[in-house]
């Protein structure tokens, strides 16, 4: 049994503590906007925040997110009101099959806290996520446009 | 709803789910999807509840292409709705067999999700519309040629009397629905042609949006499963015992002859479990093949005095024999994984008199007769709920194995809903992988240059062979001979050359074809439109001219063409250091063509910027298509610059993307689309661009290095100057 603490919410989860972080949001915790891409931290799909910052959620252990603040998809969005990179995702209309879209989407509110204003080149640099769709060229005008907002 | 088989005992069960409706975007849940529901149809497509709530019946999957918001254009465009009012819901394939069809064919593959279904839907919300209309005008008494529908308000203009059509659904449901049923003309559609926003993306940006992944049900357990890696290597033994004791583990069973899966209460228990599991396949001669040998068989198909002809026109080998100038050169195309972001994956329960299946299928038809067949029940006793998709690229169209696994599975523990996921190693090894071929090509020039005649030799894979053997005629696949048609609507070949000979060495492999976004006219057009550059350069013309000449009789083929040349400035200087190909092709009853810059500095590729242009006939939704064709480049180019699935001792050796690389933002080019739809046919957007990418990006390698690349994917290729 651990303690988490995932969207501002403190959380008994019953996992063994080497159980991937990714695994137990989305079984045992049940939020499932968390997706599964690889399982070796290469696609980006898992990504969630860990005290703010961007971490591929399957490749960490839940012994190692114990204390610290957790954020998934689910807790993008404060008080009802979207998050700037939600609503300049949803006014490019970003996702396609949006499998990938969570984690895209995680990865780059990261960013945007550390770099408000980032150029293409932090984008190209930061934003390594896969999308198999395609939807590169929207994300990359949509996080220009959350940057403005 | 007459059709409406009885509640399942489990209140679970959902009576959405049981009323033959799965929903786009929730699982849907007891109460509130009784509620969702509860409304009458107005006639198959259209369901309109009280508070003018709009629901459009939707029998394509969506799988991120836009076909749902698309489909749902064309029937609010009809109905005379309130977009704003909007809603989708699948109805299942088990109600549409109940129903003599009524929503006709939920294949989702070749893009043809609108192109093939326009017209119906189409005359489906017209119909509504009539009805609605119509039971207005009973209750005003008034004759209905004087009532008008617009934006869901029913108006009697004589009377000044309005009405919505939440008001009047219910007495229009009773109506019989019209048999003649005109439609608009496509120069009056408000919503239609519009660029309108896609329905589905708000569930998308919270985590709300349900994919087959996350289903969940009462009572679920989740299973693990590793096929042979060795295609067909049946399994000798496996020992149950080593894992029984191991956390949350259920059970270890046996799923056809080659396969082994643990159930476990979560999924990561089942892998984990499933990881220790000793288990021993048989050996097979499947063990021998390799992509050397698979190469070997192919090269001998390229010569081979038997070969299916496709295209032919006068005699192209003595042509040749006489030729001025002749130009050869054999291109190569490798197996690749669709590598959808969500692996593969159903949930199944099963009784001895039921089964349903929740999946996320490109084809709710097949996927319930795969249900049927594996669970051993009538097909009426069984059902598919459709479930969205995190791609699917045509690996969820044909083969239906992850379902067939997942009801073998939950038929071994009756009563008990067993959701099935593959790894994604379990994903990359168990494909149904893009053919594998290659390709001599011939030409002959006369001593002007001008092309007199061309072999094209394809050796390799039948993914019909293999996949729907039905549809072969006399052995012959027609499906080889993608956008190298003589003719037709759905892919022809676009040049005229007087001697013309296109045949197909069928050489198939133990490896599992199938049906990847752009099937063979991705290969046919890299074979095609890098060879006709080589001719040009052979020929010592400009490669657009040099075209020209031969597409005099294809106009839509050309206009494509030089929509690309024009906007990227073919003939006039590009920026320093950047060099420009181009490609044609047609496939799935569209027009495509690109140009392409890019530079190679020391050996390092840049695609800087891409021009696409597309004649699909109609655009339903115009930011739409142009996502489906900035994504297609995305794909394309992935496949092109690092994929291919190589195989050794009978089995893929790619296993995760950190060797099965995919196209990044930093490498994304910029995309500039140009729809020139000519209104006069329909056409599939999903996949034709896709076949252009690859070509004229090489031919732009060409013309800044002068390498010619004939093997993809281009990482094993050094663009250094030599």
């Amino acid at each position: 049994m651990v303690r988490l603490i995932i969207n501002g919410q403190s959380r008994e989860v019953d996992v063994e503590p080497d159980t991937p972080l990714l695994w137990a949001i989305r079984e045992n915790v049940g939020l499932t906007g968390t997706k599964y891409g690889c399982g070796i931290a290469k696609c980006g799909a898992c990504t969630v925040h860990i005290d703010g910052v961007a971490a591929r959620s399957c490749s960490i252990r839940v012994s190692d997110a114990v204390g610290k603040q957790i954020t998934t998809v689910e807790g993008l969005a404060h008080n009802g009101v979207l998050h700037r990179v939600q609503k300049a995702w949803l006014e490019h209309d970003v996702p396609q099959c949006g499998y990938c879209q969570s984690g895209m989407m995680m990865a780059v509110a990261a960013l945007l806290k550390e770099k408000p204003k980032p150029t293409d080149a932090d984008i190209d640099a930061t934003i390594t996520n896969i999308c198999r769709c395609g939807t590169y060229q929207r994300v990359r005008a949509a996080i220009h446009a959350a940057a403005n907002a | 709803m007459t059709f409406m088989p009885k509640i399942d005992r489990r209140s679970f069960l959902v009576s959405s789910a049981a009323a033959g409706f799965s929903l786009g975007f929730n699982i849907p849940v007891g109460g509130e999807a009784a509620a969702q529901t509860a409304a009458p149809e107005v006639n198959a497509w259209v369901v309109i509840k009280p508070d003018d709530t709009v629901v459009i019946r939707i029998a394509r999957s969506e799988m991120g292409q836009g076909t749902l918001t698309g489909l749902a254009q064309l029937v609010a465009e009809e109905l005379e709705c309130d977009w704003s009012k909007v809603t989708t819901e699948y109805p299942t394939p088990g109600a549409n067999l109940a129903r003599n069809r009524v929503w006709r064919d939920f294949m989702t593959a070749g893009s043809q999700g609108i192109r093939r279904s326009h017209d119906y839907v189409r005359e489906g919300g017209a119909a509504a519309r009539m009805m609605l209309i119509q039971a207005a005008a009973n209750e005003w008494k008034v004759a209905a040629s004087e009532c008008k529908a617009a934006n869901s308000v029913i108006t009697h203009a004589p009377s000044g009397r309005s009405t919505t059509f939440g008001k009047v659904a219910a007495a229009a449901s009773k109506l019989e629905v019209p048999k003649q049923v005109p439609l608009k003309p496509v120069k009056d559609w408000k919503i239609a042609g519009k660029s309108v926003k896609r329905l589905d993306t708000p569930d998308k940006l919270t985590g709300k949006q349900v994919y087959s992944i996350d289903v969940q049900l009462p009572g679920m357990l989740n299973a693990a499963i590793k096929d042979s890696p060795v295609f067909g290597a049946k399994v000798k033994s496996f020992d149950a015992a080593k894992v029984a004791g191991m956390k949350g583990v259920k059970k270890v069973v046996p799923v056809g002859e080659t396969a082994v899966a643990v159930i476990a209460d979560t999924w990561w228990h089942a892998k984990t479990a499933l990881d220790a599991l000793p288990i021993v396949w048989e050996d097979s001669q499947n063990a021998q093949v390799s992509s050397e040998t698979i190469a070997a068989m192919l090269r001998e198909g390229l010569d081979a005095e038997q070969a299916f002809v496709g295209n032919k026109a006068g005699d192209a080998k003595a042509a040749l024999a006489g030729a001025a100038k002749k130009v050869e050169a054999v291109y190569g195309y490798p197996f690749q994984n669709h590598a959808t972001m969500e692996p593969m994956n159903a949930t199944a329960l099963w009784t001895p008199d039921k089964c349903e299946v929740w999946a996320p299928t490109q084809n709710g038809e097949t996927a319930l007769a795969v249900t049927a067949a594996a669970a051993g029940l009538p097909v009426n006793k069984c059902d598919v709920y459709k479930v969205h998709l995190g791609g699917g690229f045509g690996r969820r169209a044909s083969s239906h194995d992850f379902v067939q696994q997942a009801v073998t599975i939950a038929k071994q523990m009756p009563g008990t809903p067993i959701k099935l996921l593959w790894s994604r190693e379990e994903d990359m090894l168990h494909g149904r992988y893009h053919p594998v071929t290659q390709c001599k090509l011939t030409g002959g020039l006369d001593a002007n240059g001008n092309l007199i005649a061309l072999h094209m030799r394809i050796s390799g894979q039948s993914i019909v062979a293999n996949l729907l053997p039905q549809f072969l005629k006399d052995g012959m696949d027609p499906f080889v001979f993608q956008g190298l048609n003589p003719g037709g609507a759905e892919g022809a070949f676009g040049y005229a050359i007087s001697n013309l000979l296109i045949d197909h060495a069928m050489r198939n492999t133990h490896v599992p074809p199938g049906f990847w976004r752009g099937v063979n006219n991705n290969h046919n057009a890299i074979y095609l439109e890098c060879f006709m550059d080589e001719l040009a350069h052979a020929a010592g013309q400009d490669a657009l001219e040099f075209r020209r000449k031969l597409m005099g009789n294809h106009p839509k083929h050309l206009g494509v063409l030089n929509a690309v040349a024009e906007r990227v400035g073919w003939g006039k200087p590009a920026p320093q250091g950047v060099f420009r190909g181009l490609a044609q092709h047609m496939g799935y009853g569209s027009y495509v063509a690109a140009a392409a810059e890019v530079s190679v500095d020391n050996g390092a590729l840049k695609i800087h910027r891409i021009v696409a242009a597309t004649n699909c006939g109609h655009v339903v939704n115009p930011q739409q298509v142009e996502a489906q064709v900035e994504g297609s480049f995305v794909y394309g180019l992935s496949a092109m610059l690092y994929q291919e699935c190589t195989v050794k001792g009978g089995r893929i050796e790619q296993e995760n993307f950190d060797t099965y690389n995919v196209l990044r933002i930093n490498e994304m080019p910029k995309v500039e689309t140009i729809l020139m739809p000519s209104g006069d046919f329909w056409g599939g957007v999903g996949e034709p661009t896709i076949f252009v990418a690859a070509p004229a990006v090489l031919n732009a390698i060409f013309a800044a290095t002068g390498k010619r690349i004939r093997t993809l994917p281009l990482k094993h290729h050094d663009l250094r100057k030599a």
